[in-house]
């Protein structure tokens, strides 16, 4: 055991979950709230960055989800497949099992040129202004779609279906879990290493004394730009997987109240947390999936839920401590000198 | 041309005074606790709800019916009064419930904004659960008149509303500057460590902000049921959301920024959607928004705190 | 080349005049002191210096650089470090974590490395943990490293923000009113410890103070600031005997009463 053991068990996990999609061990209903659960970890676990590890407030977090969403889906349905609007597709359909990676990425990046709109206000603007401003950017984002008729304005989106079997003809495997497993492994993996880096944690730094930072050599508008970037972009590659899941997105989707959801697990989580980020994208998820049949008492349970354990535990499930402060032999199991790296 | 542009004003102006009067709300709470109530769109919604049930009572268009018909206009004033009176209940009794305990465990504050969201939900959803989806139309209190002045139509509610939110305006001026409460309240917000300390009683003053936070959100919510007489359970969160952000291009914590930021907001959509397609209202108002932000941070009447080092 | 020039340094608040035709010139190596009246303007003084605030009118040269018009870090990383009048450290961050962070000029590498943790982010952090290790060590927190600073005595902090400051490895080091609510004992150690750090780092140290015993222990030279304006130089000794500086600070009794 060593410095690759958390990454071993990861693939062994994505190993027994895809096997059991492939199989039909499982049926298609579970499988689709598991990669739901998967979204809601990366969304999560990257609003954490900002909010949690940077201390800003960050309540637009849909906004760069949708932008993600939508620039993979139309880039995809314009490469891929032959449509009224797009015309014939680009290129074969069946190269879309090799070139989906790269439009995700594409919808990333899209997420996070989006997340400049937040991030170069935010050099002058601090706390609740700022969260107006990425307040307004959702709703710019969502009406910015809405008005956008090529792409279906306020109707929506649909075709992805249509990628998704052809990536499933070109070679038989769960193709969107897949990579919903690597990209939640992606992105825990890339937020770990960034805040357990004397670099990543000057955001820490700025969240605790912004001035002391900027004074000690921390270049702040940096630091907030890449943080701000580096989590819209995740977000955006939630948004793209999220959009192949269902085959059909609208931009009322994307509203505030998805971007309060995550909200919701990123606090109940513990700030600065990314255990408890991941755990409780999880919980919260089957919290909701298993409350479905209440229908609309459903909402009225799970806040009055959230408010109870809000009052026992008023700093999170996790706090600002991780699984392994908590447990610290599982440390010893995790890295090689049986000290945090 | 101008009549139009004449007729647009006044509908800002009417538009305006309703996020004028639930901005208040969201800035009174922030300049004392530093807490986005986000539920306050929602007690804005719980307040026309009163209100429907309590002019639906008056009416005797229950099974209980008094044995003399009141005037409509005697319901309006019973209502309004009772309705403010009733929500200002609500309000204190969230903030007693759900966000007192939290500030005695010394919570972070965005987890007092957390459990501030899921109480909005929880009166949503609730009202949706217990009374059902079907929407609810209004009682017509004040007969519909309209008086045309120069080729424009003025309605008596409009008059009214405006009227009411320029009285509210001038109340609460004198309230904060003269009173000994109002003055406490500002007091807390110009420093929050010292003032429990000078004995000022905080939970009274805390107490005191709902009361007068949740009433004026509840005569919004009065004058709204009368203006636009169709009640779902919805109604709060959109509208509170963008009262929350006209509180925030005001300044928010100022009474007057508050009002600002709330008919600034209702002439950018009333006046958005006069002269562009509807669809485009949204995008146009939160652009313009984040530009007015980005240039000067701190809304209209906000001063930036100068950080001392 | 003078370490650091200061020509005619103006700052206007508004209306209120903070600081008025302020000059200074550190040659390099000397220990002097900013003193003067509460309000006088010398934190002022040192925010402009540092970057935080823009003078009106006037000129800063550090190492050769006109330094008005860049931003803080920009100016810490030519070499200049600071603490502050009310501890700054970053309190959910360990004092070992403080002293690596400040080194953020210097890390060497960005977020690329630190996601793949390349040669490059092997070596650099390395390196930021050894400088931030050695500091501990020679400044007696060893023991400390995995505190929270919030947990330390008031003493320590101050010490533990000394060496956050000293691992920017500054040529000119500003501490603002460094012996502030310590005690007797603690403002012994400390101004050892002043002394120790100029010898030991060989560097320029500028600092304000109100501990009388402080200032005439530890400077060579000090400069007296009262209402923005410089109104008195000198050795210790003539400073004290200034007849101004007593005026400005009693009226009638003499500064040191400390």
């Amino acid at each position: 055991m060593g410095r690759f053991t958390s990454l071993i068990l990861y693939g062994f996990f994505c190993v027994v979950v895809v096997a059991a999609a492939q199989g039909r061990w499982v049926n298609p209903y579970i499988l689709q709230i598991a990669m739901f659960v998967g979204i809601n970890v990366i969304l999560s676990a990257s609003l954490n960055l900002v909010n949690g590890y940077m201390g800003e407030f960050s309540v637009g977090h849909a906004g760069f989800m949708a932008v993600g969403a939508y620039v993979t889906s139309v880039l995809n349905v314009w490469l891929f497949s032959t449509t009224k609007v797009f015309g014939p597709a680009v290129l074969d359909p069946s190269t879309a099992v090799y070139l989906f990676p790269a439009t995700l990425l594409l919808g990333g990046i899209g997420a996070a040129l989006a997340g400049l709109l937040v991030a170069i206000p935010s050099f002058r603007t601090r706390g609740d202004y700022l969260a107006i401003i990425t307040l307004a950017v959702n709703y710019i984002v969502k009406s910015s779609i809405e008005n956008m008729q090529v792409i279906g304005g306020a109707r929506g989106f649909m075709g992805m279906s249509g990628i998704v079997n052809a990536m499933h003809e070109a070679v038989n495997l769960p193709w969107i879990l897949i990579w919903v497993l690597v990209c939640v492994g992606f992105t825990v993996w890339v937020i770990h290493r960034f805040v357990n880096s004397t670099y990543g944690k000057g955001i820490v730094a700025i969240r605790d004394d912004e001035i002391a930072a900027e004074i000690m050599s921390v270049n702040t508008p940096r630091m907030k730009m890449i943080a701000f970037m580096l989590s819209s972009g995740l977000a955006g590659v939630a948004g793209g997987l999220f959009a192949h899941i269902l085959g059909y997105i609208n931009p009322g989707t994307f509203t505030i109240m998805k971007s309060t959801e995550v909200l919701v697990m990123v606090y109940l989580g513990g700030m600065g947390s990314l255990s408890g980020s991941v755990l409780s994208a999880v919980s919260l998820t089957l919290v909701l999936e298993f409350f479905r049949p209440l229908q609309v008492a459903k909402w009225v349970v799970v806040p009055l839920l959230l408010i109870l354990l809000m009052l026992f535990r008023p700093e999170g499930i996790m706090g600002h401590r991780e699984f392994t402060d908590i447990f610290p032999r599982l440390r010893r199991l995790f890295s090689p000198k049986g000290k945090e790296e | 041309m101008l009549q139009s542009f004449m007729q647009n004003f006044l509908n800002a102006l009417q538009w305006g005074s309703f996020y004028a009067l639930i901005a208040l709300g969201y800035s009174l709470v922030y300049g004392v606790l530093l807490l986005i109530n986000f539920a306050h769109g929602d007690i804005f919604m719980v307040g026309a709800y009163i209100a429907f049930f309590l002019a639906t009572f008056l009416l005797g268009q229950y099974a209980f019916a008094f044995p003399f018909a009141l005037p409509p206009l005697m319901v309006f004033g019973i209502t309004v009064v009772l309705t403010m009176a009733l929500t200002a209940c609500v309000g204190v009794a969230i903030e007693r419930v759900a966000y007192r305990p939290l500030r005695r465990k010394g919570a972070s504050r965005l987890y007092v904004v957390i459990t501030a969201l899921m109480c909005g939900l929880i009166l949503e959803n609730g009202n949706l659960l217990f009374l059902g989806a079907n929407r609810r139309s209004f009682p017509e209190l004040l007969p519909g008149t309209v008086y045309s002045i120069g080729g424009m139509n003025v309605s008596n509610v409009k008059i009214v509303v405006i009227i009411a939110t320029l009285l509210v305006f001038v109340l609460l001026e004198t309230i904060v500057r003269k009173t000994k409460l109002g003055m406490a309240m500002r007091a807390i917000s110009y420093d929050r460590m010292a003032v429990p300390l000078m004995g000022i009683p905080l939970d009274t003053v805390i107490v005191f902000t709902f009361v007068l936070g949740s009433s004026l959100a509840a005569l919004a919510g009065v004058l709204f049921a009368i203006a636009y007489p169709v009640l779902e359970p919805y109604m709060g969160a959109l509208v509170g959301w963008k009262a929350f952000i006209a509180a925030v291009i005001g300044g928010i914590g100022e009474i007057r920024g508050a009002f600002l930021g709330g008919f600034l907001l209702g002439f950018v959509e009333i006046f958005v959607a006069a002269y562009f397609p509807s669809t485009l209202r949204d995008l146009i108002a939160f652009s313009i928004l984040l530009i007015f932000l980005s240039i000067k941070p701190t809304g209209i009447f906000g001063i930036a705190r100068a950080t001392k080092i | 080349m003078a370490l650091l020039e200061i020509s005619h340094m103006t700052l206007f608040f508004g209306g209120l005049r903070a600081v008025y035709n302020f000059n200074m010139k550190l040659g390099g190596g000397e220990l002097v002191g900013l003193i003067g009246p509460n309000g006088a303007g010398k934190t002022t003084v040192f925010n402009m210096v540092c970057g935080f605030y823009r003078p009106t009118e006037g000129e800063v040269v550090f190492r050769g650089k006109r330094i008005i018009g860049l931003k803080p870090h920009e100016v810490t990383s030519l070499g200049m470090a600071r603490t502050f009048q009310s501890i700054r450290l970053w309190n959910s961050l360990t004092v070992f974590e403080n002293l690596c962070i400040s080194q953020h000029y210097r890390l060497g590498y960005g977020l690329w490395d630190a996601v793949w943790r390349t040669g490059r982010y092997r070596e650099n952090e390395r390196r930021v943990r050894n400088t931030a290790e050695e500091l501990l060590e020679i400044l007696g927190l060893r023991h400390y490293a995995m505190e929270y600073p919030k947990n330390l005595p008031y003493g320590l902090q101050r010490r533990v923000e000394i060496g956050r400051a000293l691992s920017i490895r500054p040529s000119l080091l500003l501490l603002d009113e460094p012996a502030a609510g310590m005690n007797p004992g603690e403002i012994e150690e400390l101004i050892e410890l002043i002394r120790w750090i100029r010898s030991e780092f060989q560097l320029t140290i500028w600092l304000i103070e109100h501990h009388m015993r402080v200032v005439m222990n530890v400077c060579e030279w000090i400069k007296v600031l009262d209402f923005g304006e410089t109104i008195a130089e000198g050795s210790p000794h003539e400073v004290k005997k200034n007849p101004r500086v007593i005026h400005a600070y009693l009226g009638e009794e003499e500064p040191a009463h400390a």
